[in-house]
């Protein structure tokens, strides 16, 4: 079941990058709405998650063989690997969301500003010194985690939506720092040097045998094992007592602290720890997209990657998964509604929010084993 | 003379702008006594749950604990001195499971780092399995069907039930104070003194429980306390067995205004 989902799923998305008239773009997604609709009737949607539940090792194998499958289709078309290295780095990106809001409750606006952050320190790097390119995807994440230090005192000192407004001002003062800076390109914005790791050439395509695959190839390669490693890092953390301590404090700060636990000390870890991984996320995007400008990291970003979050299930990282893909492709697909985008995704996420508060695919409850005693 | 008090509160004042929630309050509670903290609504029973738990600092007064100065202790701080609470409106976290809020008060015994939480697993499974059966077995005292089902959410489950969760939330952490925040609120009176039953059970279990109890309901601050303290506008007014508090002049007054 769990397997015949995955494969669907698989060749499903195979399909929707191929094709290319936007009528077969819009019935594919028909389609796709009417067998979910029709699934979740006949109890198929339940059947597919009991499934996962059981077989978790399963789920996380199939999912990379299906990105490896749908990678290795596209092997020489740029623009279908630049959307899924795209989506997968957003899904890094995101998982970093999760942990700040699904689990600590930190609503943060400036995920494309962290994002930010981490591709112009990969620009500046890159050109300026020879610090290897991966001590770059690093430095990207931990100046991410840096500046994002400075916001954990105002975020530390206002709850709820008031934490919400003040990344909101961070995301627009981010973009304008950026746009009146010379040292950082202004608003024409900066070159990123391709990834090098240790020789491996990222700008080269890739020689497979008589074949020559797009350099893009790379990247998915390399943002596949990021978001593998993300993926562990957030459940581990999700699966511990420290998911605990975070959702407790989400839920009832007042009352956690009557038990012991410390508001401040997991807010802390889990902003710096999400901007970390926007921002590894980001140094990873600006090598791959070789320019960056200030356009790319708006607070408009900022809110896709909310959406994202929100229409996925707060807190369900799969969900992440499904909703990066729905999101980042579907405008790039149908560009009919790249103009109304943002107001198709404002309406989206309010029937999501009125209609079914957690998301595509809601969080369970917390298994601390595949297999606990239940 | 009896030994030094458990908990003492002197001249303890809260004031909220112009409001005084709590006027100079002397009170003593003794080792292993079942106190009940009684008065009209708004007469500041909460407010000194609320202080000495550290969720409220004191504007004035001292509160001692087990013979030290809690007086300026957050709330963490006091928890770990020894004192877990309920609260008026259950606080349970809803969408979590029955074993995660009792680990949630059971915070000082888990470990919390990082390294431990996400690299060593297998440490993490062992603690994991002793705090779960730490868990059932105290689950077990109150009711044993419910400790099968500690990883049910606890919005699946009714009012009783989550009464009993949050008294064990409290005493997993095996507390030497109890505060209970008036736990009959929304349950019927049959499920009350079922309720009743299991504080009495659990409390024969654990001898040197101590506890205060805030609660509307009479005939259960007659039939579970040893001593009684009545407030109103913030002072005591009177103290001693139900007994004597009932028929207390005063105290009649308090609830039932002057003739």
């Amino acid at each position: 079941m769990a397997a015949a989902a995955i494969a669907a799923l698989t060749v499903f998305a195979i399909l929707f990058l191929w094709v290319e008239s936007e009528t077969a773009v819009a019935g594919l997604v028909l389609a796709a709405a009417v067998v979910v609709v029709i699934g979740g009737r006949l109890g198929w949607l339940g059947q597919v998650q009991a499934a996962f539940g059981q077989h978790e090792t399963l789920l996380n194998g199939g999912v990379i063989v299906a990105v490896l499958a749908i990678t290795a289709f596209f092997y020489r078309d740029h623009f279908a690997l630049l959307m899924v290295a795209t989506v997968l780095l957003y899904i890094l990106a995101c998982l970093g969301l999760t942990i700040q809001f699904g689990y600590a409750g930190i609503l943060n606006f400036s995920g494309a500003a962290f994002f930010g952050i981490g591709a112009y320190t990969a620009a500046v790097l890159t050109a300026h010194t020879l610090v290897p390119h991966l001590l770059v995807l690093l430095a990207g994440g931990a100046v991410a985690a840096l500046i994002g230090s400075m916001l954990i005192y105002p975020v530390l000192r206002t709850r709820g939506h008031y934490a919400a407004v003040v990344t909101i001002a961070f995301a627009l003062l981010f973009k304008t720092f950026l746009e009146v800076n010379d040292v950082l390109g202004g608003p024409q914005g900066l070159a990123v040097a391709n990834m090098n790791l240790f020789g491996w050439d990222f700008g080269q395509g890739v020689e497979l045998g008589p074949l020559e695959a797009s350099f893009i190839l790379n990247y998915v390669l390399l943002a596949s094992l990021l978001v593998i490693i993300g993926m562990l890092l957030v459940k581990r953390l999700e699966r511990s007592w420290i998911g605990l301590d975070m959702d407790a404090i989400r839920l009832d700060e007042t009352a956690s602290a009557c038990f012991g636990i410390d508001p401040a000390r997991w807010k802390i870890t889990a902003f710096t720890l999400g901007n970390f991984l926007a921002g590894v996320a980001g140094a990873l995007y600006g090598m791959m997209l070789a320019f960056i400008a200030p356009n790319n990291f708006t607070f408009a970003d900022g809110l896709i990657m909310v959406s994202i979050v929100l229409l996925g299930g707060i807190g369900n990282p799969w969900g992440v998964v499904v909703a990066a893909g729905i999101v980042i492709i579907l405008p790039e697909k149908l560009q009919v509604i790249q103009e109304y985008r943002f107001l198709l995704f404002a309406a989206t996420v309010i029937l999501i929010l009125r209609f079914r508060p957690g998301g595509l695919l809601p969080r369970g409850l917390r298994q601390y084993f595949p297999g606990q005693p239940t | 003379m009896s030994p030094a008090p458990l908990l003492r509160s002197t001249r303890l004042t809260r004031r909220f702008g112009g409001v005084v929630a709590l006027k100079d309050l002397d009170l003593e509670v003794h080792q292993g006594e079942i106190l009940g903290l009684i008065g009209p609504n708004g007469s500041g029973k909460t407010t000194f749950f609320n202080v000495v738990t550290g969720i409220y600092p004191a504007s004035a007064g001292r509160v001692e604990f087990d013979g030290r100065d809690m007086t300026r202790l957050s709330p963490q701080q006091v928890y770990r001195a020894g004192i877990a609470r309920t609260f008026q409106r259950s606080r349970l976290c809803l969408p979590l499971s029955i074993f995660d809020n009792l680990m949630v008060g059971n915070h000082a015994r888990l470990d919390h780092g990082l390294a431990f939480n996400l690299f060593r697993r297998r440490a993490f499974r062992a603690q994991f399995e002793a705090n779960y059966a730490a868990a059932r077995e105290l689950v077990m005292l109150f009711d044993p069907p419910l400790a099968n089902r500690l990883f049910e959410a606890v919005s699946d489950i009714p009012m009783i039930d989550r009464r009993r969760i949050e008294v064990c939330r409290a005493l997993i952490s095996r507390p030497k104070l109890l505060l209970l925040d008036e736990p009959s609120a929304g349950m019927t009176q049959e499920e009350t003194r079922q309720f009743m039953d299991d504080v009495l059970t659990v409390r024969a279990r654990m001898a040197d429980l101590t506890i205060v109890i805030i609660e509307h309901e009479m005939n259960v601050i007659e039939r579970i306390t040893e001593r009684c303290v009545v407030l109103n506008y913030g002072r005591k007014i009177a103290e001693g067995s139900y007994r004597e508090v009932a028929t207390d002049r005063q105290v009649q007054e308090a609830y039932l205004g002057l003739e």
